[in-house]
């Protein structure tokens, strides 16, 4: 139960922002477009903290303590996350900090949308608590499936324990798992097909319409801790399906990072060859991926 | 023992003297609040001793009572639920001091003190009393004293219905009681606790356990009379009755599993049942609510759902020979007894001053209230979280025990407990998100935002006293989040006694919780600091540039008005929608009509399902049943004497006939 590499958290501090910058070419080439820089959402970022503020008349204190408080939860829960190397810090039932530091990122996010008084963002926040609310039951029932197979109920050491050999033995459970947690990655980063994080000011929204009057220092906080968030689901989802434990700390290291860019890759094409689903259409794919893990639990408790 | 009994002396002391002196309001006040605080204050040290190693103490005075004794003692059991008992009632005697001010014309607050101090005493007694007899005593005193406090305002049909529905709940839990303790004491002869025997039919017993002391504690489908009676008593009586009133039903639920040995494997399994039908069914009504203390009063049926999804997985634990489960479950449910007193009752006092300073309750007629009282704000806040399990604070303490313990269940047990600690898992999880969606909602509808309604406009911040109970909930709330391993070390006596397994196991199991729980402080710390920081980078960045205010972002339209804010029903209807089956949602709405409508509106309603599909047909045809014999009452005594003279002559006639 002791700390572990730096590495994970590390890669993920540095590497977050190349995720979008990956699904932005990978959409703009299937596109037939040029497309952003790779290293766009960087300069986006530095910009952004580069400027002023514009605050709402109506707003409190609880608009400008919303993003940092919902950074530092992110960043501490990235902390938790193994990527190659088990994660800085590691213990029994560190995933439910995981999860739970998530909510507390949502909870900040939510109320400074409602302290602007908007409709937009009511509506924003309204529809993010419906659909989290589906999505931890599938979360949680997922990481319960891995415990089941591995015994195990830290990230660090669960998700190294699904070795090439677990796969080959309980390949059908596992594979539900992983669809499961791609569904809940989709879905928690806001990506198509349950958000499309491509548009504005339009009421099909939800991640986006949260943030409307945030500006500035403030937003690049979001943007940033949104960026390691779909990182941190991201290497969830890669520490499962991409089991390479060869023992070389290079190799190890390395496959995994690769794999975060392909996961990018592939979101990009899911966003290119899919369009959003209707609203009302999301909670039957986010109960879907409940019942996923459900199944996958039965197949793993016999 | 002295101690305690010197307490309830002040309490019941200070009740008398504040109905003595009620022509004055000032003096019926100071001797009701001094009372229960000096009460509450010394009887928080032998529970406090008892928590921390002292022996367990006892009395027993004889008593002139067929079956009854003066039989009073403090182990674990009591002292832990005599802690929040003392120190929740203290705390919301010293803001109802001010609370009460708003209702010096026309209302004696002498007697409201006196009822106030008499439930404190008598939640008192229930946990330390430990005969039959001094126990239903206790009991219905405890019932009487709060139907009077809840029936405070009874010029308003509304308060008083409530109270009724209170009554008949509470007594229909009662009879259950009385079956229990006669078939408890069967065995032996005597009523005295430390005599009790389950000789035969425990299945029985635990049963008439459930509904009794579960209509005390507001499971479902026994907690109807809740979202009536926690509303409508005045607020620092809500945050008592919420916070610890009703968990008397889990203490007696709990001592009760103490007499009663091992239970059969479908005991755990109808806790677990009841836990999440509580649980989720809870929760979602809070949800569908726009009255603020009916929001919360809901909520308790949801917290209680997740104290006994905890009791559940310690039976099963205990059931499967799984020390782990078995102290996890009940560690976890039972430090979410306390946990709960502490943000329920901050909630409650919360909205209690939203009440006091609006006038209002209605969440469609509030809004931007954090500018005008910014303490309560803040409090309220920190209960919302807390209540959402939020790290660092300390709900996520309680569901961080309980998680572990499902999670060590699916991970390494037989299918047998794994099962339940799965239904477990995805329950909470919902009941989780589902807490969150009700309390960003509580939270951002009355204190963020444009005022929606003219209440706002006269809004004025808490008083002192009113804000240092809530901060010091607050307070609570924190550093229990922040110091849970010690915490949840200290729960080791009390689980020893529950469990009855060797304090050395106790004590093993719990250092595989509170190993991880002190990563969580770690990670707490470091999000602190990390949120300092980031505060100081961002204020130092924004110091040098320039800072607008504006409007918020109309998106061109050129008058946003505090009308077109989403409101409390806008911002739950996607899960209401959602869970439309569950609740039954009613939507009333006048549409605009021609070519230049004028007035539109749009309402839900959501009413309690098990009120209107279950108790509202059984009660309705028993009293149409019963309202045949309405002859027999027709008022005049000549003829009731004449019932009594015939009653007599029967019985006569048949005691004759016996040979």
């Amino acid at each position: 139960m002791s700390g572990g590499s730096i590495l994970p958290l590390l890669l993920a501090l540095g590497l977050a922002p190349l995720l979008l910058g990956v699904i932005n070419r990978t959409k703009a080439a299937v596109a037939g477009r040029v497309g952003p820089p790779l290293l766009q959402p960087y300069h986006d970022l530095r910009k952004l903290m580069a400027k002023g503020a514009v605050y709402s008349r109506t707003t409190s204190w609880v608009f400008r303590a919303g993003p940092v408080i919902g950074l530092a939860a992110v960043v501490v829960a990235a902390a938790l996350v193994p990527l190659g190397a088990p994660a800085l810090v590691a213990f029994p039932g560190d995933l439910l900090l995981f999860v739970y530091l998530l909510a507390l990122a949502r909870f900040s996010t939510v109320i400074a949308a409602l302290d602007t008084g908007s409709s937009f963002e009511g509506m924003g926040a309204s529809r993010e608590v419906t659909f989290s609310t589906l999505a931890e039951p599938a979360l949680l029932l997922a990481l319960a499936a891995i415990a089941r197979k591995t015994g195990s109920l830290s990230l660090s050491t669960m998700l190294p324990h699904v070795t090439v050999g677990v796969w080959a033995q309980a390949a059908p459970p596992l594979a539900l798992v992983a669809l499961a947690l791609l569904v809940v990655f989709l879905a928690e980063n806001g990506r198509i097909p349950v958000d499309d994080p491509a548009t504005h000011l339009e009421l099909t929204m939800i991640h986006e319409v949260m943030v409307l009057d945030h500006g500035g220092p403030d937003l690049a906080c979001i943007l940033y801790g949104s960026a390691l968030k779909l990182w941190l689901f991201g290497a969830l989802l890669i520490g499962l399906a991409l089991p390479v434990h060869s023992g070389h700390r290079w190799l190890d290291a390395g496959a995994p990072a690769l794999g975060m860019l392909l996961l990018a890759v592939l979101t990009g094409l899911v966003e290119s060859s899919m369009a959003r689903l209707r609203l009302l259409s999301v909670p039957r794919l986010l109960v879907g991926a409940g019942v996923l893990s459900v199944l996958a639990l039965l197949l793993v408790l016999r | 023992m002295l101690l305690l009994l010197l307490a309830l002396g002040f309490l019941v002391g200070g009740g008398v003297a504040a109905l003595l002196t009620q022509a004055s309001p000032r003096w019926s006040t100071l001797l009701g609040v001094g009372g229960a605080v000096a009460g509450c204050g010394l009887g928080l040290i032998p529970a406090a001793g008892i928590l921390l190693g002292q022996p367990v103490r006892s009395l027993r005075v004889a008593w002139d009572v067929p079956y009854g004794a003066f039989f009073v003692q403090i182990d674990a059991l009591s002292a832990f639920f005599l802690l929040p008992i003392f120190g929740l009632s203290a705390l919301a005697a010293i803001y109802g001091a001010e609370y009460m001010r708003a209702y010096r014309d026309g209302k004696s607050a002498g007697v409201s003190w006196f009822f106030f101090d008499l439930l404190v005493a008598s939640m008192a007694m229930v946990v330390v009393a430990r005969n039959a007899v001094l126990f239903l005593v206790a009991w219905e005193v405890m019932a009487l004293a709060s139907f009077f406090l809840v029936t405070f305002q009874d010029e308003e049909e509304s308060v008083r219905s409530a109270g009724w529905t209170y009554l008949v709940a509470t007594h229909l839990g009662s009879a259950c009681l009385l079956a229990l303790f006669i078939l408890l004491g069967r065995g032996t002869g005597s009523l005295d606790f430390d005599r009790f025997t389950a000789s035969s039919g425990v299945g029985l017993l635990f049963i008439l356990a459930m509904v009794g002391f579960g209509s005390k504690a507001g499971f479902m489908p026994f907690h109807v009379w809740l979202p009536e009676a926690h509303p409508a008593a005045p607020s620092h009586v809500s945050a008592v009755m919420s916070g610890v009133m009703i968990k008397t039903g889990i203490y007696g639920l709990v001592r009760t599993l103490t007499f009663l040995g091992p239970l059969p494997a479908w005991a755990g399994w109808l806790l677990i049942g009841v836990g999440v039908t509580s649980g989720v069914l809870g929760v979602l009504f809070a949800l569908a609510q726009h009255d603020l203390k009916r929001l919360l009063a809901y909520s308790s049926v949801e917290n209680m759902g997740i104290i006994a999804l905890g009791l559940g997985l310690g039976l099963i634990g205990l059931r499967v020979g799984s020390t782990s489960l078995a102290v996890l479950g009940f560690a976890g449910g039972l430090l979410h007894v306390f946990n709960h007193a502490l943000f329920k009752g901050l909630l409650f006092l919360g909205a209690g001053s939203v009440l006091h300073a609006t006038g209002t309750r209605d969440l469609e007629e509030l809004g931007g209230l954090l500018k005008r009282m910014p303490w309560t704000g803040l409090t309220f806040l920190t209960g919302a979280m807390a209540i959402s399990g939020l790290p660092p604070l300390n709900g996520f303490v309680s569901e961080f025990l309980l998680y572990l313990g499902a999670f060590g269940a699916v991970a390494s047990l037989a299918s047998g407990a794994a099962v339940p600690a799965l239904v477990v898992i995805a329950g909470l999880a919902l009941i989780g998100g589902l807490a969150l969606a009700c309390f960003t909602k509580a939270f951002g509808v009355v204190f963020l935002g444009a005022p929606r309604g003219r209440h706002t406009a006269r809004a004025h911040a808490a008083g002192p006293l009113m804000r240092i109970s809530m901060q010091t909930l607050a307070a609570g709330c924190l550093l229990i989040g922040m110091f849970a391993p010690m915490v949840v070390r200290a729960l080791a006596p009390l689980l020893e006694q529950v469990t009855r397994l060797p304090p050395d196991r106790v004590r093993l199991e719990l250092t595989h919780a509170t190993g991880p729980l002190g990563w969580v402080t770690v990670c707490a710390l470091g999000l602190i600091a990390l949120a300092t920081v980031l505060t100081a980078l961002r204020r130092g960045a924004l110091s040098r540039r320039s800072v607008d205010l504006a409007t918020t972002w109309d998106c061109g339209y050129g008058q946003p008005g505090p009308r077109m804010q989403y409101t409390a029903s806008s911002f739950a209807q996607p899960l209401t929608d959602l869970f439309r089956p569950l609740l039954g949602t009613r939507p009333t709405a006048s549409l605009p009509q021609g070519l230049f409508p004028r007035a539109a509106s749009f309402s839900t309603d959501t009413p309690d399902l098990y009120r209107e599909r279950l108790y509202r047909p059984i009660f309705g045809g028993i009293a149409r049943t019963l309202s045949a014999f309405r002859w027999l009452q027709h008022g005049r005594v000549q003829l009731y004497v004449l019932y009594i003279g015939l009653t007599l002559l029967v019985l006569l006639v048949w005691k004759l006939g016996e040979p």
